[in-house]
């Protein structure tokens, strides 16, 4: 069977082009990377009207071909054909807003000019009828030289009509040689020949008031418009923890039935161990933070898909601009909440690679969800909850400050770093607010059921392999009957090594033992110290509230708030360190990473210590 | 060649929603990434353009303007390298 031919899907940032995506292909589709870079390759099947399958592939949205991001280096690489491991496509489906054809339709001439069977999808024509613009789709197939479809992608209308022309271009599926970059073409002469055709084919245009407008007199309004971002944020998180409650109740339930299960089915002995232990224990207490990732993700998505982010990106950039960084940094650190992973990988829409870097290096200073056991069980156990009045709990206020270190610190280390390593590139912040539109909530459901695909993934291969290493570790050597199991394992006799290391600031020998195996994953210090405290237990919630009280006895105050300190800076998670190396290609970066938060974690923890100790806490 | 008159401002200090058309755009005061993306995003002489938001407390911050069909957020110091003439009075 010869393999089916490949169509991408092309066109301008915020030109619908992934809703078309998702319309002409529905869920069946398959997220990947593109080899040596980490942008996503997404991509589905769909069948032609006579049954023919073709495979679409969805290219990252960009102005020309003249690449300025990561992202549409790619989309040059995969139109030329030059992209390795991918052949080059069959034809393209070349995506423009009706509602802005001066700009599109430049990209679009660059696009033809290659040479490829393209068909035009005239995408979201009911908007810009709705903005009063009328357009002949013939004269501008006839002006372009190519098939022209309007549609409307979110309402699925148009897509018969582009299968019907698609059928035609592809031919035998053959891919096409792989041709030389065109001589850039003066994007001035361009721009002009993309209007001429932009007005022929504008029948006629009423100016009317628009939604976008009369939304952003509002939504960007320099006083009005701030106060808006910071109640959206609030709302976010505290949805974030009210409704992933119930959810994370049901996944622990249902984890800790199949380690019972597991326990009365096989008998006791290292294999039981191993998965009960090891792999269950593991995994279960990573993949309970996907409900609240998910929260996060929903509203990130539904964000992106009405507009709202780059309005956010618009309000935020006078800030960031003080650290060294543009309004587009904002985005990624707001996902590095949930998790610095996907916050890493949606840097690469920063065009310079200065800013790119130093937004890289600062993602695992913003509080993610893996962070919030830890808090959860030394705030608990450690902060009294007192009422400072006007409603705020003394324990609220102390969580609310380590997010406040976090974005801080943060931000400290974005200006140094900007202003030593990661210093000059560009400082500009240029940026297409779109049309604001109504989110399909197809679309999100289809972006969310990605998300939790790549995070259970995750928790399946690396994180499942690193939690087996480190029960190995805690395993063996077996200790004779009478002593304790951790202090006799390999990982008990590496703690042992690292306390030395640790105890200036405060940290004893259970942390010590703790923070190791946290670096699979933040959250495992907490099932660290309950197994060396011997506390028997399967259940988190459980083990974190008699944690609490075992920790009251044993830790000082001082100690305690070194430990949360250590939480905020330090790298607990090799899977960040592992994107980090993907994303930069190399492991100077990462490595740098490792040291510099080691280095803030270390001091942070040992200041707080000893000025708590000072102030006879 | 349209002469530069009294009625021509740099785009950061044209009044907002005051009608204009790009008359010169200074490259040299842009690094080459940044003009290109700033071509990309529809600035060129003879488009109309339209400032139609400020942001930052003091109006620091980075402006929005109406560019052809678009709204392209940019900052102050690139706005100050775009010449604009500002359109007849609307009766």
């Amino acid at each position: 069977m010869t393999p089916a031919p490949m169509i991408a899907l092309v066109g301008n940032p915020n030109a619908g082009k992934s809703a078309l995506f998702n319309a002409l292909t529905g869920a069946r589709q398959k997220v990947g990377n593109y080899p040596g870079v980490t942008v996503e390759r997404k991509s589905g099947r769909m069948a032609l009207s006579d049954g023919r399958p073709v495979e679409l592939v969805d290219l990252p949205g960009a102005y020309s071909l003249d690449p300025g991001s990561p992202d549409e280096a790619v989309t040059r690489d995969v139109v030329l054909g030059h992209q390795t491991g991918e052949k080059r496509p069959s034809a393209l489906i070349v995506v423009v807003d009706a509602g802005n054809l001066d700009n599109h339709l430049r990209f679009t001439l660059q696009l033809i000019a290659l040479d490829l069977p393209v068909v035009v999808a005239l995408n979201m024509v009911d908007l810009a009828e709705r903005d009063g613009l009328k357009l002949d789709a013939n004269v501008l197939a006839r002006e372009l030289g190519v098939p022209v479809v309007p549609t409307v992608a979110v309402r699925r209308r148009g897509l018969d009509e582009l299968k019907a022309a698609l059928e035609t271009l592809v031919g035998d599926g053959s891919a096409a040689p792989h041709v030389a970059a065109p001589s850039p073409e003066d994007i001035t002469h361009l721009q002009r020949r993309a209007r001429a055709i932009s007005v022929a084919a504008t029948v006629s245009e009423t100016p009317v008031r628009q939604v976008t407008h009369l939304l952003d007199s509002v939504l960007l309004h320099p006083v009005g418009g701030l106060l808006i971002l910071l109640a959206l944020f609030f709302v976010m998180f505290q949805a974030v923890f009210a409704w992933s409650e119930a959810p994370i109740g049901w996944i622990e339930g249902g984890f800790a039935a199949l380690q019972s299960v597991i326990a009365d089915v096989l008998p006791d002995g290292v294999f039981r161990s191993f998965l009960v232990d090891g792999v269950i224990a593991g995994v279960g207490s990573v993949v309970v933070f996907l409900p609240q990732i998910l929260i996060l993700f929903f509203f990130i998505l539904l964000l992106e898909a009405s507009g709202y982010m780059a309005r956010a990106a618009f309000l935020m950039d006078r800030l960031m601009a003080r650290v060294g960084l543009n309004g587009r940094a904002f985005i990624p650190l707001l996902s590095s909440f949930a998790c610095a992973i996907p916050g890493i990988m949606a840097t690469r829409t920063i065009d310079d690679p200065k800013q790119r870097l130093t937004t890289i290096l600062i993602a695992p200073l913003m509080t993610c969800s893996a962070r919030l056991p830890v808090y959860g069980v030394i705030i608990g156990a450690f902060i009294p909850a007192r009422d400072l009045g006007y409603g705020v709990g003394l324990q609220g206020a102390v969580w609310f400050g380590l997010y406040l270190v976090g974005i801080l610190g943060a931000m400290l280390v974005a200006f140094v770093l900007r202003s030593t390593i990661a210093r000059g590139g560009t400082s500009g912040f240029m940026m297409e607010l779109p049309k604001y539109q109504m989110p399909r909530l197809s679309d999100i459901a289809i972006g969310l059921w990605q998300r939790a695909w790549i995070f259970l993934r995750r928790a399946g291969t690396i994180i499942m392999m690193v939690t087996v290493v480190l029960w190995a570790l805690l395993s063996f050597p077996q200790a004779p009957a009478g002593q304790n199991q951790v202090e006799q394992s390999i990982a008990g006799r590496i703690a042992s090594g690292l306390e030395v290391v640790v105890k200036p600031i405060g940290f004893n020998h259970e942390m010590a033992l703790a923070i190791i195996p946290a670096m699979a994953a933040r959250e495992v210090a907490v099932s660290a110290l309950a197994t060396v405290y011997s506390i028997e237990s399967d259940d988190e919630d459980e083990t974190a509230r008699s944690l609490g009280t075992q920790l009251q006895g044993r830790w000082s105050l001082p100690t305690a708030l070194a430990f949360l300190m250590w939480f905020v800076f330090a790298p607990q998670c090799l899977s960040t360190i592992a994107v980090m190396r993907r994303e930069t290609n190399g492991w100077k970066w990462p490595s740098f990473a490792l040291a510099y938060l080691f280095g803030l974690a270390y001091v942070a923890a040992g200041a707080t210590f000893w000025g708590a100790t000072a102030l006879g806490l | 060649m349209d002469r530069i008159n009294g009625n021509t401002v740099r785009l950061d200090q044209l009044p907002l929603r005051q009608t204009a058309q790009i008359a010169e755009i200074d490259w040299n005061m842009l690094a080459p990434n940044e003009a290109r993306r700033l071509r990309e995003l529809g600035f060129g002489e003879g488009v109309a353009v339209e400032v139609r938001h400020h942001s930052g407390l003091f109006r620091t911050g980075p402006i929005a303007c109406k560019v052809g069909r678009m709204t392209v957020a940019l900052r102050r110091s690139h706005a100050a390298a775009i010449l604009v003439t500002i359109s007849a009075i609307a009766s």
